[in-house]
């Protein structure tokens, strides 16, 4: 009899260890991936300031942005709507990780183009690495004509941007990016103003839920305009997905929205109510 | 001493078994179909591992969601990230058995596969219907069912619900070859 109960044990055990084997053998058999982190954040922009995300291959972005004015000019200006800079732009992923982009602001009818490249990406898996690293660089022409007795030529029209942008996906919905910029300009409005900036910026976006995030962004500069009363930028956006679209509500202490002069010309004081309500648009193709 | 014996001949038995008669896949296809008025989405997933134990007839699959690759990069990054969050549930599986295995052969043959599969983190009874071929170097499956995204608590706003059937066609082909 205690032989019957052993066999039958061992017969079980081994059967038992058949059913559970299975996907065992899967789970050692499945090659070893590297899994690179995508979607770190939902847009191009964190808010004003370029994210780490490309468009994709072929993908064409058509981009319409507006910069109200400020809400705190009241209700005869209707609390800034009567005023808008806007933007519209085409973006088009080269490669998967090469975007080029250009632009065109209301807002001292600047020209602006720039390329993005993704040169390290965030990895799981066989490559682990821990944070993603773009390069970035554009350059904006203002094309406004200059008042009689400070007319410039064509280059004294433009102003170079160049940035690092280093970031990192956390977690499912927490992402942050540092991002190292230099600004620089050929014509300045006086001799005390400096040519070159150096800027440090923060973003991070903070998702509510699958297709709402939050997202903040500061620019902290290391040498400021003496011409005007400089601010570093600070804004606040919400990121709201609907399909083939990223919607993004902005509240920001500047009305433009190209690197060189959100980073470097902002006079807005936040916390004062000199607050430009925006929203970017986009439809990809 | 004859219980021993009878005890390791079960044992070798089995783990004779275990290692001779498995046949595996790892570039099986699985590709979903999502039809409806606005708009038809379409993915396939070619590196779907599946396993079949031919002297039990029990199968497995697993899938990984990342590697299901869409018409639209933005579609694939929305599957991932707002669907099937691939980041906290990567693999989807399937454990089961192949009802009448032993009738299989040369030929087509048409199966009836019980099981459990597992998406988005829950678990479903299901009955797939297959065809199956099988020979000495090959066991070939091929087939279509249904899947409803409800049962899988994949939740679809409402915004893009003409966009997103509710029932999923999910077709595969895996062809397993002997294991080790």
């Amino acid at each position: 009899m205690r032989n019957y109960i052993l066999t039958g044990c061992v017969l079980l055990g081994s059967f038992q260890m058949t059913a559970q084997d299975l996907l065992t053998i899967l789970d050692k058999e499945t090659p070893k991936s590297e899994n690179v982190v995508t979607a770190t954040f939902k847009g191009t922009r964190i808010v004003n300031g370029h994210s780490i995300k490309n468009r994709k291959s072929k993908e064409l972005e058509f981009i319409i942005a507006h910069r109200f004015g400020r809400v705190n000019t009241g209700f005869e200006e209707l609390f800034g709507l009567d005023q808008a800079n806007i933007r519209f732009a085409f973006e088009y992923g080269v490669t998967d990780d090469l975007t080029a982009g250009l632009g065109r602001s209301s807002f001292e009818k600047t020209y602006d183009g720039y390329l993005k490249y993704a040169l390290i990406k965030q990895k799981k898996g066989a490559n682990n690495f821990p944070f993603a690293v773009s390069l970035f660089g554009s350059v904006a022409a203002k094309s406004q004509k200059a008042v009689v007795g400070s007319e410039r030529t064509f280059a004294e029209s433009l102003y170079y941007v160049g940035q690092v942008l280093i970031a990192k996906k956390v977690n499912a919905s927490f992402s942050v990016q540092i991002t190292p910029t230099y600004v620089h300009r050929n014509l300045t409005a006086v001799a005390a103003d400096p040519h070159d900036i150096f800027a440090l910026g923060f973003g991070t976006r903070l998702k509510l839920n699958k297709r709402v995030s939050l997202n903040a962004e500061y620019y902290q500069q290391f040498d400021k305009l003496v011409s005007i009363v400089a601010r570093n930028s600070l804004a606040f956006g919400v990121d709201i997905e609907t399909g083939g679209h990223v919607f993004q509500i902005i509240l920001s202490n500047a009305i433009t929205m190209v690197e060189k002069s959100f980073i470097t010309e902002s006079t807005g004081n936040f916390f004062n109510g000199d607050i430009h309500l925006g929203f970017n648009l986009s439809r990809t193709f | 001493m004859k219980i021993i014996y009878t005890l390791f001949l079960f044992l070798f038995v089995a783990f004779f078994a275990n290692g001779q008669e498995r046949f595996l896949t790892k570039t099986g296809t699985i590709s979903f179909f999502s039809k409806s008025p606005m708009e038809n989405i379409e993915a396939e997933n070619s590196q779907v591992l599946s396993i079949v134990d031919a002297d039990s007839g029990q199968m497995a699959i697993a899938i990984l969601m990342q590697s299901f690759l869409f018409e639209k990069a933005l579609m694939q990054e929305h599957f991932n990230e707002n669907y099937v969050e691939s980041e906290i549930y990567p693999k989807a599986t399937f454990k089961g058995n192949i009802i009448d295995f032993d009738k299989i052969s040369a030929t087509e043959t048409p199966v009836k596969i019980f099981g459990v599969i597992t998406i988005h983190g829950e678990s479903q009874k299901i009955t797939i219907e297959a065809i199956a071929k099988k020979t000495q170097v090959a066991i070939l499956m091929t087939g279509d069912f249904y899947i409803n995204l409800a049962d899988f608590a994949v939740d679809i706003p409402s915004i893009v619900r003409n966009k997103i059937a509710q029932k999923i066609k999910v077709s595969f082909r895996f062809n397993h070859k002997p294991y080790k």
